[in-house]
């Protein structure tokens, strides 16, 4: 069973008397472990497909099987919980609480779950995330306190907390430099391939898209092209891939 | 438990993250609650002292006469039946509940003489020793009261007011002085303390006390043609036993509070209706006073009091109440991202909902609780600099907790709700 199967998703925002129809009909399915990049130019309908494979939104049709259970009819309040045990999210802005310590910004997403861990337990499962991210020694340190790369590794971990089986990362490296960009995504690689979690690269970048097996492009509304990295690259090589 | 400890940790840490504006934010709590809780207990300290005095002016007590004698149409003037006795008293005070003490009176007016010289004492009372409970005048500036056994025995005690006090022995203590009331020798065993002038005019520390058996047997025994064994046969012992029946000039009684005056006079009516056998078709033969008046004044003033503290804690409150939620709208604004990060990561929009709520009912209770700090320093101050009479009042406290918290549930709903209502994705979004 894939971990997610799309099939035919619409959707269309309403402004006023006119229909914006986004995504015209995007069928695909993703496989347990895969590190895929999601590619688009800004209003190809990257962003609005990421909402809803992150269950922060729905889709106007079409169906959306997450694990097994078809979703895209579920409550606010389901989907909430969705995001909550099974998805991960990293934004380009970090998104980080100020003047809150790395550790409990880790932490935060666990306020929000069902699970009874006793506050030790909840203590070490952030310490250890940090550590994975080679940031044991600044759990204590508020965001201010730390660069760039160190507060997006601060968030992959607290995409990490609730032990998710799909992470979404959009634009991650966006607000970093060259080489942090590169230790970041060196990161998602090594999740992947060590704890078998499935990654979604959003990106409009193809440096970063590389890092990727497998490569979705998406231009107005529908899957221009599917494949594994290695034959995007030899398409761009070839001057024929991509949009350009 | 959990589901009230995980967002009450939330809120916590969110506001210590801007202890400035959490401050802000909750002075107009701490000064709305500041204020009640200060004027209340000033008020109250004013109010009970107020009360007090009037009180003291007898608010709450009831006068019984016997009623007048008519004959032929003529009334012979109040006092002229000789129908009330310290029976009645007895009865009335194991029987009526709403009276609290009651006390018979019997009067004198005669000379008074110590060494070389005499004064004619506004009034003379025979009583027992719950006549200064009845006056509220319990608190004697020297020696002590008689009690009943004195009463029961006639002995040759009194008390003497401060006007009696100046006249016979400038300003000297009277204490064990003996004085001579109408040739009857009175050994001094007190002094009243001071009351001034009552609301007719009257100086009511022109008095002297004694045990009503003694004024009855020993003093009017001696003058007036009432028939007591002493004055029937000249020469033999007063008999000090209670006569078959034996009348007094009036009993006093006072209620457990003014309020509770009408109910004690109707208590007193019926019982006394019931001791004297009237048929129902019969007048009363007597007469029942109280001081309406001072009742009112009183009433109309506790009124008026109540009414200024809701007054100003309702303003107070509001405006604290008002600022809270205007704090919160511009956190809400604020925080537009971490709230759709917090939705992002699996918060629910109850869940939203509750951590600003909870926030700003941590606000308006942490305000509540140094409101009430600062509100009794500044009454405590009020007492120690300008000795203003302050009272502690639990209502006050009790009643600006429960306030505060409603303060932050009803003000802090609205911006929580907003905050609930927002869609993670524009609110990821919001710069």
């Amino acid at each position: 069973m894939e971990l997610i199967d799309l099939r035919g998703i619409y959707k269309t925002y309403y402004l006023g008397q006119i229909d914006v129809p986004v995504l015209k009909g995007i069928t695909l399915t993703v496989g347990r472990g895969e590190l895929i990049a999601l590619m688009g130019v800004s209003g190809s309908g990257k962003s609005t497909l990421m909402n809803i494979l992150g269950c922060l939104d729905h889709a106007t049709a079409g169906e959306y099987w997450l694990d097994g259970r078809e979703i895209s009819h579920a409550s606010p309040d389901d989907r909430a919980n969705i995001r909550n045990t099974k998805i991960g999210f990293v934004f380009q802005i970090f998104n980080l609480l100020p003047r809150t310590s790395a550790l409990d910004n880790v932490l935060m997403p666990l306020t929000y779950n069902h699970e009874h861990l006793s506050s030790r337990a909840v203590r070490q499962r952030g310490l250890e995330l940090l550590d994975r991210v080679g940031l044991a020694d600044r759990a204590h340190h508020e965001p201010s306190q730390l660069s760039g790369g160190q507060q997006q590794r601060v968030a992959i971990a607290r995409s990490l907390v609730n032990r998710p089986s799909l992470l979404f990362a959009d634009e991650p490296t966006g607000n970093l430099d060259s080489r942090t960009s590169e230790e970041v995504l060196q990161m998602f690689q090594k999740l992947n391939r060590e704890q078998k979690i499935t990654i979604i690269l959003v990106t409009h970048d193809a440096g970063v898209a590389k890092h990727a097996d497998r490569i979705i492009r998406i231009h107005d509304g529908v899957i221009q092209d599917d494949g594994p990295a290695s034959r995007q690259a030899e398409l761009t090589a070839a001057g024929t891939g991509g949009r350009s | 438990m959990m589901r009230l400890l995980k967002p009450l940790g939330t809120a916590l840490r969110a506001l210590r993250r801007n202890v400035m504006r959490s401050v802000l934010t909750t002075l107009g709590i701490v000064i709305g609650v500041g204020a009640v809780i200060a004027m209340t207990e000033i008020g109250q300290g004013s109010s009970s002292a107020m009360q007090k005095t009037i009180a003291s002016m007898g608010a709450n007590n009831v006068l019984l006469f016997p009623g007048s004698a008519r004959s032929q149409g003529v009334s012979s003037g109040a006092g002229s039946m000789l129908t009330m006795t310290p029976q009645d008293a007895e009865a009335i005070e194991r029987e009526c509940p709403a009276v609290r003490h009651v006390a018979p009176i019997v009067g004198a007016r005669t000379q008074v003489v110590y060494a070389s010289k005499n004064y004619v004492p506004g009034y003379i009372l025979g009583t027992t020793p719950a006549y200064l409970d009845v006056r509220d005048w319990t608190h004697l500036a020297e020696g002590e009261s008689f009690d009943d056994r004195d009463v029961r025995s006639g002995s040759k005690v009194c008390l003497l007011g401060q006007t009696v006090v100046r006249e016979l022995f400038d300003g000297g203590s009277p204490l064990g002085k003996e004085i001579r009331i109408r040739d009857v020798p009175f050994k001094v065993i007190g002094v009243l303390a001071p009351k001034g002038a009552n609301t007719g005019g009257q100086d009511q520390d022109d008095m002297v006390i004694a045990p009503w058996t003694t004024i009855k047997y020993r003093v009017n025994a001696s003058a007036s043609p009432t028939n007591t064994p002493g004055s029937l046969y000249p020469g033999a012992r007063a008999n000090l036993r209670p006569a078959r029946f034996t009348n007094v000039d009036a009993i006093q009684a006072s209620a457990w509070s003014a309020e509770e005056v009408p109910l004690a006079v109707s208590q007193m009516t019926e019982l006394l209706r019931e001791r004297h056998r009237l048929r129902s078709d019969q007048d009363d033969d007597f007469r029942i006073l109280n001081l309406t008046e001072i009742t009112q004044v009183q009433a109309s003033f506790t009124e008026q009091m109540k009414a200024l503290l809701m007054a100003v804690a309702a303003i107070s409150l509001v405006v604290g109440g008002v600022g809270i939620m205007n704090i919160m709208l511009v956190s809400v604004t604020e925080r537009t991202r971490e709230i759709g990060l917090r939705m992002a990561v699996g918060a629910r929009s109850r869940d939203i909902l509750r951590q600003f709520l909870v926030e700003a009912v941590v606000l308006c209770l942490a305000g509540g609780a140094i409101g009430i700090a600062v509100g009794r320093a500044t009454s405590f101050l009020v007492t120690y600099v300008k000795y203003w009479p302050t009272e502690p009042s639990i209502e006050a406290v009790v009643a600006s907790v429960a306030v505060s918290a409603i303060v932050g549930i009803v003000f802090g709903f609205y911006p929580a709700w907003k905050a609930s209502r927002l869609d993670p994705i524009e609110a990821l979004r919001y710069e």
